[in-house]
């Protein structure tokens, strides 16, 4: 338990006293994580609202896939990820490798299938209570998934930030494309792995317990992004 | 209202209209023919179909077998979008109340303040125009639903049972804009198990029971001297199974 | 909408992060055992590279047996390991231009305090490790084709014991790096065999001691390779030999010298002068 208290002491001191290094860490990880929480729900809202509103054959297996993709391993995705932007790969061209681009594609991929299975999920439901209305009014398709995207904007936050969770505690993923280098692609849970494997646990904790913290302050902010505007607020 | 150039979607034709879900009929080959601009009632006990019938004529689900004819012309998305509904719950948006009135206006693009401004004065919602829709009763909410299908200029509307559980002032203010809009020109096809209402509303009555159309006649003469067994019992109060 | 504010705000603090400066300063790509980075090694020697030539080199720590298999796939310019046999392979199959030593240190067994199978007294690695096996003493491996474990593997085989066939018994192999191993095997209070520059730097001690060290067996040699442009046509050569260069020359090999952590000197530069 000694580690726990150090732990404490370390995270608050190296927070307050600027430690330029983990400041870097720090902005990295929200950099990578709320990008690819951006691109996700740019690219999975639609999906998730197409899948909840159209009907197709084979419909019910494509929604039993998308919801298994949820539990994608982090390092099976960096894996697939790594061996396409690897020079040998066929994307090697690109010279994406162990930057910051190629962790973001990677948590993309990852977190794409929560935010189109869970917005699926919502909207759904949504429309099933719209749907009937809708039809009346003659409301074409695309305006109805802007509508029903709009009115369940609040469920949607909280599937984003599910989104983001995923994103910014994983380490399988970003470690293999990102390659943990210093002052490049380290962020705080490549970190954590680090100071692990040098055997320092009090400091992995403290970078653990900032971790936290950082989640933390997220999610406060899009809560509170929620209730300045909760007038509307009925889901 | 029909707009000049275009023929009006009257009259409603339809020929051995049924509807069968996993062998059970639940509304069998009903012959109806609505001519003129009267104000519609149709009744019957629950579970005799009114509902069903309102949304094989809104276009909202295909018949099993038979036909839908507006003016010679069978239902299709075109006509349902010249017809309006209003449903026995109100489905707003979750948005400001006049933000629900802009929605529609915006699908036919023609999304104006002053417009939306005057479609909410005339339901006297204007004072709650940034409120929260769903923040209002649900007499408010009914009256709210009403101006937004009447925002879309419908030449037919459909109510069904709009005003059931809500209190009487809130049924008041209902049946004076629906006669208002009736008066106007818009042809009112009304589904209520109020007798009451519908004495006070309807110039015919269509009566319905367990699927069938038992009776078809004007207003005075079904509730004074009703044909059929099925329409007598009901009138009475007697239940017949 | 009043909504829109915030949005804004959040949307404009996104790009804000996300323009910041990327890795467009002249830099090299060095794939690289982790004995080398976990001792901090790198953080003393490549600022004075850097001093010298410019040049950033961005260091992906993995094992051996990865950084190899990354420098084959033309994932780096440089390679910098402990394994003499795939080292030469390398070079031999084109792959690499030349392998230079560089730098020693050595290999040493550690272990609990108490010295539960009483290796101490041995002076070979050999003669411990069939102490180990004769008394069944909880001993971790690396189990990941790292130089580490090469070593281990060769050690083994020197002693004519399967330790394998005890695998998962006594004889537990972890897959992980250098610091993972070892901080499983603290945890086990079991032995292991490391190289003498992480175990130094190494935080989570809790007690263990050096029981086993010295003598040809343990010796760990490190060398240093420029990956074949022939091979890697995208690579940055020149760059890359520049480092290679500067390894190898007086002033690195100085500079690895003076390297020290806790007070010891970690790693003795034995680069073959030109």
């Amino acid at each position: 338990m000694q580690d726990f208290s150090q732990a404490f002491v370390l995270a608050f001191e190296s927070v307050f006293s600027g430690d330029a290094d983990l400041i870097e860490i720090i902005v990295l990880s929200l950099r990578v994580s709320l990008t690819a929480m951006v691109v996700s729900c740019v690219l999975g809202l639609p999906i998730g609202a197409i899948l909840a509103i159209t009907r197709f054959p084979g419909r019910g297996p494509a929604l039993v896939v998308l919801n298994a993709l949820m539990g994608l391993p982090p390092v099976v995705v960096g894996l697939i990820v790594y061996l396409h932007l690897s020079r040998a790969g066929p994307m090697g061209s690109f010279g994406l490798l162990y930057t910051p681009t190629a962790m973001i594609i990677a948590q993309v991929i990852l977190i794409m299938p929560i935010i189109a299975a869970l917005s699926r999920q919502v909207l759904e439901d949504l429309n099933n209570e719209y749907a009937e209305q809708f039809r009346s009014l003659s409301v074409p398709r695309h305006a109805a998934i802007r509508a029903l995207i709009w009115d369940a904007r609040f469920s949607l936050m909280t599937v984003a930030l599910a989104g983001f969770g995923r994103a910014i505690a994983e380490v399988g993923a970003v470690i293999i494309v990102g390659g943990n280098i210093d002052h490049l692609t380290r962020v705080m849970t490549t970190a954590i792995a680090l100071e692990t494997s040098k055997g320092d646990l009090p400091l992995a904790l403290a970078l653990g317990l900032v971790l936290l913290a950082i989640a933390f302050a997220v999610n406060a902010a899009v809560m509170s992004l929620r209730l300045t505007t909760g007038r509307y607020a009925n889901v | 209202m029909s707009e000049p150039g275009r023929s009006s979607l009257l009259p409603l034709h339809t020929k051995g209209l049924t509807l069968e879900y996993d062998g059970a009929r639940y509304i069998n080959a009903i012959d109806l023919t609505l001519q003129t601009e009267t104000l519609t009632v149709v009744m019957g006990p629950n579970g005799a179909g009114k509902s069903l019938l309102l949304r094989l004529l809104h276009g909202l689900i295909p018949p099993t077998t038979g036909q839908v004819c507006w003016n010679g012309v069978a239902m299709s998305d075109a006509i349902r979008q010249r017809q309006a509904m209003v449903f026995q719950r109100p489905v707003l948006l979750r948005r400001s109340v006049a933000a629900n009135i802009d929605f529609v206006l915006g699908l036919k693009g023609e999304a104006k303040r002053d417009r939306r401004d005057e479609i909410l004065d005339n339901v006297g919602l204007l004072d709650f125009a940034r409120q929260p829709a769903r923040s209002l009763s649900v007499g408010e909410q009914q009256r709210l639903a009403l101006a937004r299908a009447l925002a879309t200029e419908p030449e037919v509307l459909f109510l069904d049972e709009p005003t059931a559980s809500l209190d009487p002032a809130s049924v008041l203010a209902i049946e004076q804009i629906v006669t208002r809009a009736h008066q106007n020109g818009t042809r009112i096809i009304f589904v209520t198990h109020d007798i009451g209402q519908a004495k006070r509303l309807a110039d015919e009555v269509v009566f319905l029971h367990r699927g069938e159309l038992k009776e078809h006649s004007s207003a005075s003469t079904f509730f004074s001297a009703p044909t059929s067994e099925a329409a007598k019992a009901y009138l009475e109060g007697r239940i017949l199974l | 909408m009043k909504s829109a504010i915030p949005l804004l705000l959040a949307a404009t603090l996104l790009v804000a992060l996300s323009t910041s400066a990327t890795a467009t300063e002249r830099s090299i790509l060095l794939q690289s055992t982790t004995s080398t980075k976990n001792s901090g090694f790198y953080d003393h020697i490549l600022p004075l590279f850097k001093a010298d030539s410019g040049i950033t080199v961005h260091v992906v720590a993995v094992g051996t047996g990865q950084a190899i298999k990354n420098a084959r796939n033309c994932d780096a310019d440089v390679l910098l390991v402990h394994a003499e046999a795939d080292e030469k392979n390398f070079v031999a199959r084109g792959f690499g231009v030349k392998r230079h030593r560089l730098m020693y240190n050595d290999f040493v067994i550690v272990g609990p305090s108490s010295d539960p199978a009483k290796i101490s007294n041995f002076k070979t690695a050999p003669a411990a490790l069939t102490r180990i096996a004769q008394t069944e003493t909880l001993f971790v491996s690396r189990g990941d084709s790292s130089g580490t474990h090469k070593r281990e593997q060769a050690l083994w085989r020197s002693t004519g014991i399967n330790a394998v066939a005890a695998s998962g018994e006594w004889y537990r192999e972890t897959g992980s790096g250098m610091g993972a191993t070892l901080n499983a095997a603290v945890a086990m209070s079991a032995y292991a065999l490391t190289d003498r520059a992480t175990w130094i730097a190494f935080r989570n001690k809790q007690g263990f001691k050096i029981h086993v060290d010295g003598g040809k067996a343990l010796l760990n040699q490190y060398a240093v390779i420029l990956v074949n442009k022939a091979r890697c046509p995208a690579n940055k050569a020149k760059a890359g030999q520049r480092f290679v260069d500067w390894l190898t020359s007086t002033a690195g090999q100085a500079a690895i010298q003076r390297f020290r952590k806790n007070g010891q000197q970690l790693f003795f530069p034995n680069a073959v002068k030109n």
